[in-house]
């Protein structure tokens, strides 16, 4: 066994420290070290997008980064969408629109997800497909997913008018 | 995964000399889209990895309109899908860097690793090619230029020396009524491997072609420049007749093999509809320019 590494990284909006070894991908060290095990492990070649991250705003393969990498980085894991045990809006919608069954390629959906929805509060069906594209779901299919994401992207722009009128 | 070491360092001259006393044993890692997945098979043995992308001159992205471009190594694909000047003036390239996997393998990806990973069918390699690339390398003895075509000798291998690490790249800047494209035959729509990719720039001189390059991935063990096939076309109108010569020419020039995506045949079929395609959508983008 090779060295272990410290590694200081905000995961979540928390401060952490850990160790790990060079040879770990993030996502293991997410799961096995931190005990993060919303991010799940699919297919270990970047492909299935069920390891999906955001790592300095940006969506990432966890299966295809180290967790040394992580040294310095800003990470959001699925764990961190819910905030006090309230849920994010596409978690809600997920659930109303019945967009998942087995429920392994979840984490992933919903961080590309947020991903898009953060960078563009209006995206049409096809924005969503193409955000999405990296993410695979072999029991659901796309549709209610895409249809959960544009629901909640329309109720996070009336929220925001909401406030908008309220101030 | 077998154990490795790994080391982040910020300077070339640090990442020239931890490549160079690990020799053999070492390699710059990037974004680890391919590098992981192949350390994980096995089919890449490594024992230290020195990730190149902390270091100031790989993460560059510059353009000067005489100068032209300079493309650090590390340079995420998604910077170059987003970036207008990119767009603008390279869209043959940025083409080529957005079809690479989903938005998760972008953010990692960078074109250097695309041409460092080697592969006969990397989309990247062949859009640099047609634009005339050099890539600038840095190692223990000092610095070299390799035209990007002499840089991939065999599948997976480069010219890279141990202690050697790629820059950037360097591409001219574009001259008065030229442009470039790339297009590639996958069996989907998004996030495959190309069964033929090609890519193409242009310069017209009034209706007549001044200046070609055309470059195939996927044809042959490396990816390959078709000089014949844009040499013939100097002087000449892009019509039907000269669109139908230079595809035929470029797939002279492919040597495929038959595989799981597509058959010889069909890849020297396609190698010529690509041509014909990407040499017309260059000289649409030329005209305006």
């Amino acid at each position: 066994m090779s060295k272990k590494t410290l590694v200081e990284a905000t995961i979540n909006g928390e401060t952490v420290e850990f160790l790990c070894e060079p040879r770990q991908s993030l996502l293991e060290t997410l799961r096995d070290v931190l005990e993060l095990t919303g991010s799940k492990e699919g297919c270990l070649t970047g492909d299935c997008g069920a390891c999906t991250v955001l790592v300095d705003g940006r969506p990432v393969c966890s299966c295809l980064m180290l967790g040394v990498e992580a040294q310095g980085k800003n990470i959001v894991t699925v764990e961190g969408l819910a905030i006090n045990g309230v849920l994010h809006v596409l978690q809600n919608k997920f659930l109303e629109h019945a967009a998942l069954q087995c429920g392994i390629c979840t984490p992933g959906f919903l961080i590309s997800a947020k991903s898009l929805l953060d960078r563009n509060p209006k995206p049409t069906e096809h924005e969503v497909r193409y955000a999405l594209a990296g993410n695979l779901c072999r029991c659901t299919g796309y549709d209610k997913i895409v249809k959960a994401v544009l629901d909640a992207a329309a109720d996070i722009r009336s929220q925001g008018e909401g406030k908008a009128a309220a101030r | 995964m077998h154990a490795i070491t790994y080391e982040a360092p910020t300077t070339l001259d640090q990442a020239v000399s931890i490549l160079k006393t690990h020799g053999e044993n070492a390699r710059p890692f990037c974004g680890g889209t391919d590098i992981i997945i192949q350390l994980r098979a096995g089919v890449r043995r490594t024992e230290h990895l020195v990730d190149v992308k902390k270091i100031k001159e790989l993460q560059t992205l510059s353009f000067d309109a005489k100068k032209g471009l300079r493309l650090g190594a590390a340079v995420p694909c998604i910077e170059i899908s987003e970036s207008d000047v990119m767009r603008r003036h390279y869209p043959g390239l940025t083409e080529a860097a957005h079809l690479i996997g989903s938005l998760q393998i972008q953010n990692r990806a960078s074109v250097g690793g695309n041409l460092c990973n080697g592969s006969p069918a990397a989309d990247t390699t062949p859009a640099l090619m047609a634009l005339g690339a050099r890539a600038r390398i840095v190692g223990p003895n000092g610095e070299r230029e390799v035209p990007v075509e002499a840089f991939v000798v065999s599948p997976g291998r480069t010219v890279l020396k141990p202690g050697e690490l790629l820059v950037e790249l360097l591409v001219p800047a574009p001259a008065p009524h030229s442009s470039d494209a790339y297009l590639r035959f996958i069996p989907r729509n998004e996030m495959d491997i190309a069964v033929v990719g090609v890519g193409a720039a242009l310069t017209l001189d009034g209706d007549k072609v001044k200046a070609a390059r055309i470059a195939l991935g996927a044809v042959a063990p490396t990816p390959i420049l078709a000089s014949k096939a844009a040499d013939a076309l100097i002087g000449m109108k892009l019509d039907a007749a000269a669109l139908e010569a230079a595809g035929r020419a470029a797939s002279e020039a492919c040597s495929p093999i038959d595989d799981m995506r597509g058959t010889a045949e069909f890849r020297l079929h396609i190698a010529a509809v690509l041509t014909r395609r990407v040499l017309s959508i260059a000289a649409e983008r030329a005209k305006k320019n």
